[in-house]
Parts: structure tokens; sequence; C-alpha cells
């Protein structure tokens, strides 16, 4: 291929009106007979959108026709439209690192929407500079990378029992990690599951024994995962199963370590007995042994509060699930609940609240500030409507506690180099964009370790979660970012500055000659050991001292 | 030039994985600052150096805003 650095450079620039987004806020006119000026610029078009069909058509025809060899679009945010450029541009037969995003949506017209010529005198200073930015640009490729088409599900639960199903049935090869000696999670400590009250060993059993027979996937109880290497495609995962360390490769990673239900040591009296979670209720109600007449389910115990801020979703509609079976297992026994709001959302939920009232269960709201409290044999509580406090005889006390993360949340988290939250819950990549996803490619996220979720919501996130690793592990082949750190031979002199700064381990040291060598598939492009060179050996192509010294001049010119 | 005319200029260096995606959120979130900033996107705030800060402020620059 020619080197079109030496060739005479053509810009085209599309600038985008964004529908009204940018061309109600700008001078859109004044902004194209502007970048006509600009240097070794060719060609400018105004699109209304130019991130449609047909705008993107518009650059991937006007590269041949208008004979261009970089493009500009000026419009939204590279980091939700640069590939889709990108690609146009390879379509129309451009290198795609040819190309350079002006932002004049995100970080103009939006910010400066009362400032109809400041803001557009802005749009022009960064149209001249992605301009300038792109006179330097300089082709670049990606490295293509061989993957183990191999998932490793951590933890066995509902979640990631459905998750490793569903990848089996792919036809990908699933290691299931669970650190207990039985699948099943928090679903075999249950009596009976909603909507339908049917008991979770029907559930349990058809998935397990499911995964049992199949024939591509491998199930390793009391195993804990150690130590994980590697990145997307490529990693490396070491667990102990049952003391034995075993070794796996495997090309993506699903997350699925659910929650555990908060004890609530030191309220109300706790003692596991008289007073109990759900939990404990629910295996009581397996060995048949409740036979309480006065029962009372305090909701909000532990959370909503200072130390958890959070509401833990499925206690409103576990309690009201509970205090139905005691009242159809004897209808004469007595039921209060204690609630600050019932969250009793959808079709189902709301039938139940309404079954349950219809069956004589007693709803009484408390004030946050002033809660139930228990003395041994009654509970009293403030009653907002009568402004006295009532009291309540009671033989059984159920405290609604929340789901809190598991204790080794924040181990897998630091292995994985993936965030969690202030309360221990795994943070996805992007709430809305990238839900079962981390920022880091190749992870992913489903059911409790996300955030409490029904059964029926950690089903869905785990098939979910399954063809989010499914999109990877389908691939033929993986592509690095042309967006690496190269480090020239002949002028490094072997001062290791970049090896100590690289966050990635990206950068070998030679030995026998001396010099520093990136790795380009560890590289991420951070551009550190650049900035750290006392040499100005490394350069990060893509973002190098000539292109940011452009932006930077252009930035100052107007 | 009167107090009251200066109208500085600022190079944004923003670190697209943090720094640019909060600009853009304040953008997304309708939030409005003067148009006084010229931003440059890089992939990590790691990538400015000495060099790149110096030659902002030798070109003009009347502030530097590193954000990362």
């Amino acid at each position: 291929m020619k080197n079109s650095a030496k060739d005479v450079i053509r810009i085209g620039v599309f600038i985008c009106d964004c529908g009204s987004n940018i061309a109600g806020y700008l001078e859109m006119k004044e902004l194209v007979e502007y970048a006509k000026t600009l240097p070794n610029v060719a060609f400018v078009q105004e699109n209304l959108y130019t991130c449609s069909e047909g705008g993107i058509n518009e650059i991937k025809v006007a590269i041949p026709r208008e004979n261009l060899n970089r493009v500009v679009v000026a419009s939204c945010t590279p980091r939700t439209h640069e590939p889709l450029f990108m690609s146009a541009c390879e379509e129309g037969g451009l290198n795609p690192y040819l190309f350079e995003m002006a932002n004049i949506r995100d970080q103009c017209s939006w910010v400066h929407m009362r400032e109809r010529e400041a803001g557009t005198e802005r749009a022009k200073v960064q149209i001249a500079m992605a301009v300038a930015k792109a006179a330097k640009l300089r082709e670049l490729s990606r490295i293509q990378l061989s993957l183990s088409h191999r998932a490793m599900v951590i933890g066995g639960g509902v979640a990631g029992m459905s998750s490793a199903l569903a990848l089996g049935n792919m036809g990908y090869e699933v290691d299931l990690v669970e650190k207990k000696g039985r699948l099943g999670g928090i679903l075999n400590e249950l009596n009976m599951i909603l909507p339908s009250n049917e008991p979770p060993e029907n559930l349990v059993n058809s998935l397990v024994s499911r995964l049992q027979d199949h024939s591509k996937i491998a199930i390793h109880t009391e195993s804990v995962v150690t130590k994980t290497e590697g990145y997307v495609g490529n990693f490396v995962a070491t667990f102990q199963e049952k003391g034995v360390e075993q070794k796996i490769k495997c090309g993506a990673v699903i997350v699925a370590i659910g929650a555990q239900s908060l004890k609530p040591e030191g309220l109300f009296n706790y003692d596991g007995q008289k007073v109990i979670t759900h939990l404990e209720l629910e295996s009581q109600f397996k060995a048949g042994t409740v036979n309480a007449k006065n029962v009372a389910i305090i909701q909000c115990v532990g959370s909503r509060c200072k130390e958890r801020r959070y509401c833990s979703r499925i206690c409103c509609m576990t309690a009201v699930k509970n205090a139905i079976l005691l009242k159809e297992a004897s209808p004469e026994t007595k039921i209060t609940i204690f609630y600050r709001d019932m969250q009793m959302y959808g079709v189902e939920n709301e039938e139940l609240f309404r079954k349950s009232k219809k069956l004589g269960v007693r709803y009484v709201t408390y004030d946050p500030e002033r809660p139930p409290t228990f003395d041994g044999d009654s509970v009293s509580v403030y009653h907002l409507r009568m402004g006295r406090d009532i009291v309540t005889p009671v033989d059984l006390l159920v405290l609604s506690t929340p789901l809190i993360a598991q204790d080794d949340a924040s181990e897998i988290s630091t292995m994985l180099k993936v965030p969690i939250n202030e309360n221990g819950f795994f943070l996805e990549g992007h709430v809305k964009l990238k839900p079962l996803d981390f920022a880091t490619d190749g992870v992913y996220l489903c059911g409790n370790a996300r955030f409490p979720s029904t059964i029926r919501e950690a089903i869905s996130q785990g098939l979910g979660a399954a063809s989010r690793a499914a999109g990877i592990l389908s691939k033929e082949a993986l592509f690095t970012s042309g967006i690496v750190a190269d480090i020239n031979p002949d002028t490094c002199c072997g001062c290791l500055g970049c090896v100590q700064v690289c966050p990635y381990g990206a950068i070998n040291f030679i030995e026998n000659r001396g010099v520093c060598q990136v790795n380009k598939v560890l590289c991420k492009g951070c551009g550190g050991c650049a900035a750290t060179c006392p040499s100005g050996s490394a350069r990060l192509d893509g973002f190098s001292n000539q292109q940011l010294y452009a932006q930077i001049e252009q930035a100052m010119a107007v | 030039m009167s107090e009251s005319q200066f109208e500085p200029k600022i190079v944004g260096f923003l670190c697209n994985w943090c720094a640019y995606a909060g600009a853009d959120l304040a953008g997304v979130s309708r939030l409005q600052y003067p148009p006084n900033l010229r931003t440059i996107r890089t992939l990590c705030s790691a990538t400015v150096g000495p060099h790149q800060i110096l030659k902002a402020f030798q070109k003009g620059a009347d502030g530097v805003f590193v954000g990362g």
C-alpha cells in the first residue's frame, strides 16, 4: 500500500446536525464554510444524521469519489460513535485509523445551549483541532489473536446454572465452579418459590440433571477460584477443587457468585428461635415445625438505613408469600406485617398482596424515625393514623432482612479487576448499554452478585450473560486495537522507565539488545510509556506528541 | 484589555474512560458551562506529560485542565 502520509492530504469533513440537537444551537452554515477554509480540507458536507444509513453511505461513497485520505466527523462523542464511523471508512476503502472526530454535541451544543455565537466559535475550534490532528494520522493495523472457545462460570446458583447450561447448549465447553458441595445456591434454602408456589427442588433438580448429563459442561463443586490471568479470549484461571489445584484456559468469565441473607445480629433481640429471618422461617416450613399463633413480620430490617441505603427488592414479596402460606396452613393464625412501603410491583405481586389482605393479614405502616420495638412478648409501634402506640402480642417475630454481598465479592473483584459498589455488589459496565458486561472485556455478570433479584430475573440475566459471552466465544479470532505504543529500538537507551510505569506489564526489556519492547497484545494504549520516555523513543500511535501538539496549536489559534 | 473582557482559553486533556465521559455526561445532563474550554481526548491521563502541558502554555493557554 502507498504511504498515504507522503501523498497530498485530502481531508473530508462531515458535519452532523443530529436533527436539532446540534443544528438547533449552533450556526451550521458557518461551521461548513469555516471547515472549507481549513488546511488540507478537500470536501465538506453537512448531514442531518451522519450516523444514519444515508449518512454512513455518504462517507463511504465520498472517500473514493473525492479521493479522500482522511475523514473527520463533527458530531457526537467518539465514546459511542467512533467504531461506527471507523467501519464506514474501512468500507469506503480507507484505513480506519485515518479517522478523527470532533465532539460538537455532548461537549458543545448541549453545554452551550444559551450561547449560540460562543458555542459556534468553540465548535469551529474543535473542528479545526480534529482536522489538524487528522492531517498527522498514520495508518495503523490491528493484530489478530487466537482465542479459547471455553467459558468459566463462577457460582452454581440459579443464575450461574442457567448461564452454564445456555452456553453448553450453544456448543461451548463450560467449567461451572461452585464453592459449596452442591449446586443450587440460595434456592436450596427456600421452601416455596413465587409466583407458582412450587418447591425449589423442582427447578434445582431439573437444572442440575441437565447440567450433569451435558457432555460440554464440567461441574466443579467445593472449588474456589484463586487466580485469573490473561485477557479477553485468553484467560487462565487457577482454582482449588477439593484441595487439588486445577488450571483452565477460557475465553470468557461469568461472575454469578450470588448474595447472602443478612443475619440481623443485635436487632430486635434476634436469636434464631423466637426471632428469625425469612430463610429460617422457610426451613421451619420445610421441617413442618411452625406452630406460632401470633406472627409479626417487620420489613426493612437492616436495609434502607444508614449502613445499607439500598432496598433489597425481594423482601416485600417474600414476606407476603410467607404470610399467605402461614394463613393457608392455619387460618386462625394472626399475622401483622409492619412496613415502611410495600413494593409489590407487577401483576402477580399485586395479586398476591390483595390475596393476603383477603386472607386477613394485617398491614401496619411504621415511621422509620419511630420504628417498632420488641420486648420478647409483643411488638409496640407508633401508629401513624391513630397517633399513639399500639401493642401486638407476638410468639414468632420474622425479620425481613436484605440480601447482602458475598464475603468473597471483594476478593473476586480484585482478582478479575472488575469493580464493586459501596455495598459490595458488582458494578456493570453501563446501566443501560452494558447491563450484563463489565467494563473489562470478556467478563460478565448476572444474578444476585449484581443486585438482589427474583429467581426469574436471575435466570434471564444468566441467559443474557451467556449470550454476551457467546458474542466473544463465537468469534474465529479477536483483533486488538490499533492504538498501541511502540518503542523505537534505535533510540531506546534501555532505562526501563517505561517498564516501571506500564500498568499492564506490556513492556519487556530485551537484555541482549539493551532495549525495551512493547507487547502489543497486552498494551491498552494508555500512553504512560510515551509520557515517561526521556528519549522520546516510546510513541503511542493515534495519540502521538505530533498529533497532540497539532491539536494544542489549533486550540490556541483562534 | 480590561478585566471584564478577559476570556481565558483553557485546554482540557480528558481521559477517555472517566473525565471525557464526564464531559459527555455534562452534555447529556444539559449542564451549562462557559465556552472557554477546548477539549483534547486521550486514552488515559498518563498520555499527558509535561511536554503537552508546557506546549499549551507556550501557545498561549491561560489554563490547562488534566482530567483523569
